[in-house]
Formats: structure tokens, sequence, C-alpha cells
């Protein structure tokens, strides 16, 4: 999405991504990012809550029509739920337990991506 | 894992899973020095803006692509099992948590912007950048020039 919104910007529409991947979008280099420190899947507000999805956008509309220039990352005023303040370490770990199993998955993906692969040149 | 607060450190997460997986080589992210920036070409109060989301139709046909749909009435759901979001932390059964029409509807009514365009868009995550800057991004961009937008919300789950 940072490379989609390089693209419009650079033909003259104006862009806010808002997001929860800030390392993501910075490496890229993007002109409006509202970043909502939230688990990958919400970025826009906790599921159900109306009221922090309408101040979420409310905000990326102010750093729309308000940046003054490329590169400007502001931070929405939300957390995730206190009842799960261990969220942070759970996206894509990799525990020692899982090696065999992850080691397998990705053997069996490679299988099956050339498998593809094979009877796209070969139908 | 001790919670410091901190962003969670996509990349190496990232980097580390697909290590795990077998992978040799790392996936390389989009990096770019100079940033385009292109402001609002009149108050925002007279903008008209679309929504544009990284998930699928609901009756999606499992080709990742370029797609649009109706605003009025919205979708109740769109299909995000393809993408990766955090299953284990939150779900996406909320339509509005990830694409906020209704919000955002709500906030045009208010005066806030001017309205949005009758189509939203879906871009497909891509693997390839090329596929994404010399695909997906130009006929995003001409859909938005149809349908009258002056900006764009892009809301990546």
């Amino acid at each position: 999405m940072s490379l989609v919104a390089r693209h419009l910007e650079a033909n003259g529409i104006a862009t806010v991504i808002i997001g929860s991947a800030l390392d993501v979008v910075e490496q890229c280099g993007v002109p409006r990012f509202l970043f909502t420190d939230f688990p990958l899947g919400n970025p826009c507000g906790h599921p159900w809550d109306r009221e922090m999805q309408e101040k979420i956008v409310r905000q990326a509309l102010g750093l729309l029509a308000g940046a003054a220039g490329p590169r400007t990352t502001v931070k929405a005023p939300f957390t995730w739920k206190e009842s799960d303040p261990q969220w942070r370490g759970r996206y894509g770990r990799v525990n020692a337990a899982e090696r065999e199993r992850l080691l397998a998955l990705g053997e069996e993906r490679r299988r099956q991506k050339a498998k593809a692969k094979a009877a796209a040149r070969d139908p | 894992m001790v919670d410091t607060g901190e962003p969670v450190p996509y990349m190496e997460r990232t980097r580390q899973y697909y290590r795990a997986l077998g992978y040799a080589k790392d996936y390389v992210w989009a990096h770019h020095d100079e940033v385009p920036f292109a402001k609002l070409s009149k108050p925002l109060s007279d903008c008209r803006l679309a929504l544009v989301t990284t998930a699928g139709p609901a009756d999606h046909g499992g080709k990742r692509q370029l797609w649009s749909g109706a605003i009025d009435p919205p979708p109740a759901r769109l299909h995000t099992a393809n993408l990766a979001w955090d299953r284990e932390s939150t779900h996406t059964d909320d339509r509005e948590s990830f694409l906020p029409i209704e919000a955002a509807s709500t906030l045009a009514r208010e005066g806030v912007f001017a309205g949005l365009t009758p189509r939203f868009h879906g871009v497909p995550t891509d693997y390839s950048q090329r596929s994404t800057t010399e695909d997906v991004a130009p006929k995003l961009l001409q859909r938005l020039r149809d349908d009258g937008a002056d900006g764009a919300i892009l809301c990546p789950l």
C-alpha cells in the first residue's frame, strides 16, 4: 500500500495511510501516515468500537489536510485492549518447539509452488 | 517475552519467520529516500475522497487483483483470510475496523469533507513490488480519477 500511496501522490492525489506496521511503512517512505499501535488487522480501531473508529478517521483527515511535507507520521492516541497487554510478542514469533513444523510447512509450500510453475509451463 | 511498549518490529519478525520456513533469501522491503507529496488542491470540506483497502471481495475467486465495490450499501464482510494479520490477537469480523465506510460517511455528513466516492477499491498485497508499481497503482489512479477523487484514505490490514 505504501508503494500505491507514492504513485498516487506523484500523480497529484493526496493520500493518508492508516496502518499498524510502523517499520514497514516508514521503511518505504510515504507522505502521510497515521500510526495506530494495534495488532495487524484492525488499523482503523478496535472491532465494534464506533466512537474510536470515528476519532481515528477524523485524525487521519486532519493529517491529510494539515501535513506540511512528506514522511509525516502521527501516532493515534489509542492503545490495544488493557485485557491483552502481551499482544506485541505474538505475531510471527518463532518458538523453538515449532522449528520442525515450520520447516516442513516451508518445504510443502516450495513443493506446491514448483508444481504450479511446472503446470503453467506445460499445461 | 517482556512487552516494552515499543512498536512491533514486523520486518525482523517476518525475516525470522521465513528463515524458519527454510527460505534462503530474506525479503527486501521497498525503500526510497525521496517521497512524493501532493497537497489537497482545495479545502478538505470541498474534497471527495476514496477509501482503499487490501481486503478482497467476500465472493473472491482466489485471484488477487485490483477490484472495486460500492460504498452504498457497504459490504458487511470482506475476504481477509489470505492476508497477514494477527489471528491470535484479533479478528476481522467488523469491516469498519479496517475499512471505515460508515465512520467516514458520518464525518462527510458533518461537513468535514465533501463525501466519499461511490466506490471503494481493493488492492492486492503483492510479493512483487514491480506488479504493484507498474500495474496495480496506475490502474487504481485511473479509477480514482474516473470517480473524481481529490484524495484517498488508504487502510492496509
